[in-house]
């Protein structure tokens, strides 16, 4: 019998073993923008832009020209890459305590100028490498290390919805809500970021990808308990869909 | 090299030295005292074919700026004392990931919003990090409009020639007067600049990586040993004016536009037969401490005046601590001193 390969590491991909938790979902997200970099013939033009938290080390995994930003500014250092080298492919990929709380100024200008870039967003409603503390996108009645009797309204305020924030802003050409917790959801996810690479191809302008991810370790539950969550408490709360669509593809507002 | 003379302001001089290196990007936001920067660029820039963003802030700025550089094309950005605070992680970050771009502060009072007045108040923040960690930059102080020019295109080459982050530090003074400048073109900067590390696209070659973060053992220790000896052959780099004081008796050190003030008043001075000199540091970092320890040696008194409450003078002192000592005379942040007011702490000086 002749073995047959119906599964491989994308050729982007480098074989080190990932640094991320059992049941993580960075190593997903990592694996679909690597697919779709590959799938689109983007390699060889891409300039990634790293973030801080547990994907920092991004440039581990996917073998692209890669900068590291400080904590929250990679759409700023990603504004800078673009305009310096308009031909490059250039995305930057942040979690939500980078994106949603101490960068939320650079994301928003960002979005509003319309930037020729891509932006994937791991929302796993947690800081996850300073270990779990309160972030934007933290549940009310999630406990964190930082609010241990759970996220309350009135004292830290609720979970901001980035992809419908985002949506509103003029520069926005795509916004969407995905999620990485089923087999029709992780589809359905490498589509969208496929579609946010496009409108970047086609210089239309900004693309922004939210996706909702598991954060086993700070959520102290077992990865199967962390998928889980999603579709039971983050999905109601952050439902998935496209926000806007300015392609005119439909789907969006 | 065509040169052309024109009447321009300090911040012009700043514009057009910058245009004339081959700037590519620039990345602002609206601060007194150097809007005239900004203003100027966001029309010049785009019709030399570069990028203008007037970004949401001094963070955002230097950000794009960290950008920029890491991919290998020249980029600056301009701000104020409170603006170049909040640039200063990036800063440390582009220090850190050995990335070049140039950094101009036309410094004024502080600390906190103070006044928008000329000052030397961010002698500290300019030589001794400002951001966090073990780094150096490349600090220049111009004093004329004409140095201006000139520095700020030294500033890029040095910035690439260093892969760092260089700061030009001018004031109030020197960015709102007006002069005559010669303006030139140095030769055209090379498509190629940054070649073996910038970033863009790994086409045909293994991907680049441009970081700070250095998390296995001994791995920041060897990137830091790196940087310190990167900044102990910035040596080569130390400029200075030393203005008669082969024959001093006092030694008057002052930087960027005191440093001009001052010397007028050594100049009239001299006229009345005093033997007094100015050694005008124009590398703040690296300091010329050689050169000052040397005159030090010759027997000569010093006395350092700055903008500011005392800054310069804690490295003059280290300059000339085997044979001397420095007197301080510090001018109150918030006017324009005149030669007069310079004059009198020299006499005092003198006759001490
Ligand atoms: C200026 C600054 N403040 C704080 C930190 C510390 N820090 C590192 S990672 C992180 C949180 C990252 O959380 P998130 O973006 O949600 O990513 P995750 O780790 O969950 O993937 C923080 C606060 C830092 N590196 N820099
Ligand atoms: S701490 Fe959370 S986000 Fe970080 S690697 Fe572990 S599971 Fe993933």
């Amino acid at each position: 019998m002749k073995d047959e390969l119906v599964f491989e590491r994308p050729s982007v991909m480098t074989d080190r073993g990932m640094h991320y938790c059992p049941g993580c979902h960075h190593g997903v997200a990592h694996r679909l923008v690597a697919e779709c970099l590959v799938e689109m013939g983007l390699v060889e033009k891409t300039i990634a832009v790293s973030a801080i938290g547990c994907s920092v080390f991004l440039y581990n995994y996917i073998s692209v020209d890669t900068v590291e930003a400080p904590h929250g500014r990679a759409p700023a250092v990603a504004t800078g890459v673009k305009r310096a080298r308009p031909d490059a492919f250039v995305f930057t990929y942040q979690g939500d305590g980078d994106l949603a709380s101490i960068g939320l100024a650079e994301i928003m200008h960002c979005a509003n100028r319309g930037e020729r870039l891509t932006v994937v967003f791991v929302n796993n409603t947690v800081y996850g490498m300073t270990g779990g503390q309160m972030a934007p996108t933290t549940l009310i009645g999630q406990k964190t290390t930082t609010c241990p009797g759970g996220r309350c309204q009135d004292r830290e305020g609720g979970p901001m919805n980035m992809a419908e924030i985002i949506a509103g802003l003029g520069g926005t050409v795509y916004s969407t809500r995905v999620a990485l917790d089923s087999v029709k959801h992780i589809v359905q996810a490498k589509k969208a970021i496929k579609k946010a690479f496009t409108i970047q191809e086609q210089d239309l302008g900004f693309g922004f990808v939210e996706l909702l991810a598991t954060c086993p370790t700070n959520w102290r539950m077992t990865p199967l308990q962390a998928n889980e969550r999603i579709a039971k408490e983050m999905i109601p709360v952050f439902p998935l869909g496209v926000f806007r669509d300015a392609t005119g593809e439909g789907g969006g507002k | 090299m065509s040169e052309k003379r024109m009447f321009i302001k300090g911040n012009e001089a700043i514009a057009y030295g910058a245009l004339a290196a081959g700037l590519r990007c620039y990345f602002g936001y609206p601060i007194t005292p150097q809007n005239d920067i900004p203003e100027f660029l966001s029309k010049a820039l785009p019709d030399a074919g570069g990028e203008f963003v007037q970004a949401e802030s001094e963070v955002a700025s230097a950000n794009m700026l960290l950008g920029a550089a890491a991919c290998g094309v020249r980029a600056m950005t301009t701000s104020s004392s409170p603006g170049i605070s909040l640039m200063q992680e990036a800063i440390s970050y582009m220090a850190g990931s050995e990335l070049p771009g140039v950094i101009v502060n036309m410094n004024r009072g502080g600390p906190g919003l103070g006044d928008i007045g000329p000052s030397q108040g961010d002698y500290f923040q300019s030589t001794k990090g400002g951001g966090h960690g073990d780094y150096r930059l490349l600090v220049l102080s111009p004093s004329t409009c004409q140095e201006a020019y000139d520095l700020i295109i030294a500033a890029f080459d040095l910035a690439f020639k260093y892969r760092n982050p260089v700061l030009v530090l001018g004031d109030a003074i020197l960015g709102q007067m007006k002069e005559p400048v010669t303006t030139w073109k140095p030769e055209p900067v090379s498509p190629a600049e940054g070649g073996d590390w910038r970033l863009d696209g790994a086409s045909g070659r293994p991907k680049r990586l441009l970081k700070s973060l250095f998390l296995d053992e001994g791995e920041l220790a060897g990137q830091n040993l790196r940087l310190d000896a990167k900044y102990k052959s910035m040596q080569a780099e130390v400029r200075f004016e030393a203005y008669q004081t082969e024959d001093a008796e006092l030694v008057v050190v002052a930087h960027g536009s005191i440093g001009r003030i001052a010397k007028s008043a050594v100049r009239s001075l001299r006229a009345a037969g005093e033997k007094v000199g100015l050694f005008r540091p124009i590398t703040l970092y690296p300091f010329p401490t050689q050169a000052l320890a040397e005159l030090a040696a010759q027997g000569k008194r010093f006395l350092t005046i700055e903008h500011n409450m005392g800054q310069m003078v804690e490295d003059v002192r280290l300059a000339v601590r085997f044979h001397a000592d420095s007197g301080f005379h510090g001018l109150l942040p918030g006017n324009m001193p005149t030669p007069d007011e310079i004059e009198a702490p020299i006499r005092s000086a003198l006759s001490r």
